[in-house]
């Protein structure tokens, strides 16, 4: 993800984008961008290491995608921002709510991106994110699916079509999250699907139901950049670690503390070991605040693929920090120890340069963060 | 016509807050004002030809409720945003 050229953190929030510099040392955030714009996400391209993309909207107007070859400093709109195809006269079609998910294309396919939006739908670019149209067979393939309608629900913020991962072996095999829906797997490059959620808990549904194989709630899932046959993924009801060819996916949050649990919405993995990984958990209990357990914020750390947890709290707020952490807000790169950063939902960004080893407030006061991403710029 | 452009979306017209369009209708003026201002109509109606939630148009003094309203070529145009929320 990082090349050449000085680390920028692009943290989106629903105010604007915000771009923090580092240099010797110091952070330096520059004036926001897109400024009252809703942002999901803002995205380098690791193909050309120079072009971005930012999903934005705001309250009154409609979702568009913004691009810059320049770092940041010129934006212009998507000629064609991901849109649904018009219905004919009479009947119902649904409108894109807003683009969430941004994420470039297999290495060898270069100028293809991927969206993901809510309502639940996948659109693509084949010219670097100037115009998108919608991957029909995808809706198309949950609209069949027996009881699609209580199977794909929605968050507070919509039924949002997020972690779209790409093999790096295969360019046509996928796997694609919806929250709430499941997990769903392609080796075609989207033309058909099925799902991926074995082993995974349902804790909304009554006790002793038997568990339907999609109408899962995976907050964010990574396909592992070293080995692209293990997943990880952050659940609404759990933590779990898939290793392919395997289908069912093993509850490792079941290995963290039980007063701290399992819940959570990010997770990020070791660029290199496929063993190593973190999570940030949050309060699940009683009416699920998803804050920190206690107040007490940390993030919690495996080397041994989530058969045993460390904390790692230095530097965070030893009490009364109550934060949210949302599952596109934490992040792991670096060539030596993995730098990990986070954004809360109060506004604060927080980095370790060691692994998590140790942790440093590097801006506060921003809005409601909802990504964090890094690039060399 | 005339079009009166609310601030969240001068961005697309250069800063301007009042354009010259044409249209019989809505739908009609929308077209050729992107056609000018690329981009602008999809922020204030939907692909499926919907008003967006907090966007209202103005022909005269009648709201618009569908880009099906018809316009006249003396109407002036108001487009707002019915600004809300935190």
């Amino acid at each position: 993800m990082i090349a050449n050229g000085k680390l920028t953190l692009m943290v989106g929030t629903k105010k604007g984008a915000f771009f923090l510099h580092e240099n010797n040392g110091q952070w330096q955030l520059d004036d926001p961008h897109f400024l009252g714009h809703v942002v999901h996400h803002v995205v380098l391209d690791p193909r050309d290491g120079q072009t971005l993309l930012a999903a934005a909207s705001t309250g009154h107007l409609g979702p568009t995608v913004f691009r810059s070859t320049d770092g940041g400093k010129k934006w212009t709109e998507a000629e064609r921002p991901p849109a649904f195809p018009k219905a004919p006269e009479g009947e119902k079609a649904p409108s894109v709510l807003n683009v969430f998910w941004l994420a470039p294309g297999h290495a060898s396919q270069k100028n293809v991106w991927w969206a993901g939006t809510a309502p639940h739908a996948l659109f693509r670019s084949e010219d670097g994110g100037v115009t998108w149209l919608e991957l029909a067979a995808f809706r198309t393939y949950l609209q069949s699916l027996p009881r699609a309608d209580v199977s794909f629900g929605a968050t507070p913020g919509g039924a949002i079509t997020h972690s779209i991962l790409i093999d790096t072996r295969q360019a046509r095999h996928m796997y694609v999250s919806l929250s709430g829906g499941g997990i769903f797997e392609t080796h075609d490059e989207g033309s058909t699907w099925k799902p991926l959620n074995q082993g995974v808990a349902m804790d909304f549904l009554p006790a002793g139901t038997e568990l339907p194989p999609y109408g899962h709630d995976p907050h964010c899932v990574i396909l592992h950049p070293a080995n692209p046959d293990r997943l990880y993924q952050q659940n609404h009801c759990g933590f779990y670690r898939l290793d392919r060819p395997s289908e069912r996916w093993e509850r490792i949050g079941n290995n963290l503390p039980k007063e701290i649990g399992d819940i959570g919405f990010s997770v990020v993995a070791h660029p290199r070991d496929p063993d190593m990984v973190w999570m940030f958990p949050m309060d699940g209990t009683t009416v699920w605040p998803r804050t920190s357990p206690g107040g007490k914020p940390a993030v919690y750390r495996s080397k041994d693929g989530g058969r045993s947890w460390e904390r790692q709290d230095r530097g965070l707020p030893a009490r009364g920090a109550y934060w949210t952490v949302l599952r596109q807000a934490m992040i792991g790169h670096g060539d030596g120890p993995v730098r990990l950063t986070f954004g809360t939902t109060s506004g604060e960004v927080w980095t370790s340069p060691n692994n998590g080893e140790s942790w440093s407030r590097i801006a506060e006061h921003l809005p409601y963060i909802q990504s964090v991403t890094a690039a060399a710029l | 016509m005339r079009i009166r452009i609310p601030s969240a979306l001068r961005s697309y017209t250069a800063g301007a807050p009042l354009v010259e369009g044409r249209g019989a209708t809505l739908a009609d003026m929308l077209a050729d004002l992107d056609a000018r201002f690329p981009g602008i109509r999809f922020r204030i109606v939907d692909e499926q030809d919907r008003i967006r939630p907090h966007i209202r148009f103005f022909a005269g003094e009648a709201l618009a409720k569908t880009v099906a309203q018809p316009l006249g070529e003396d109407d002036e145009v108001m487009i707002v945003c019915a600004l809300s929320g935190g």
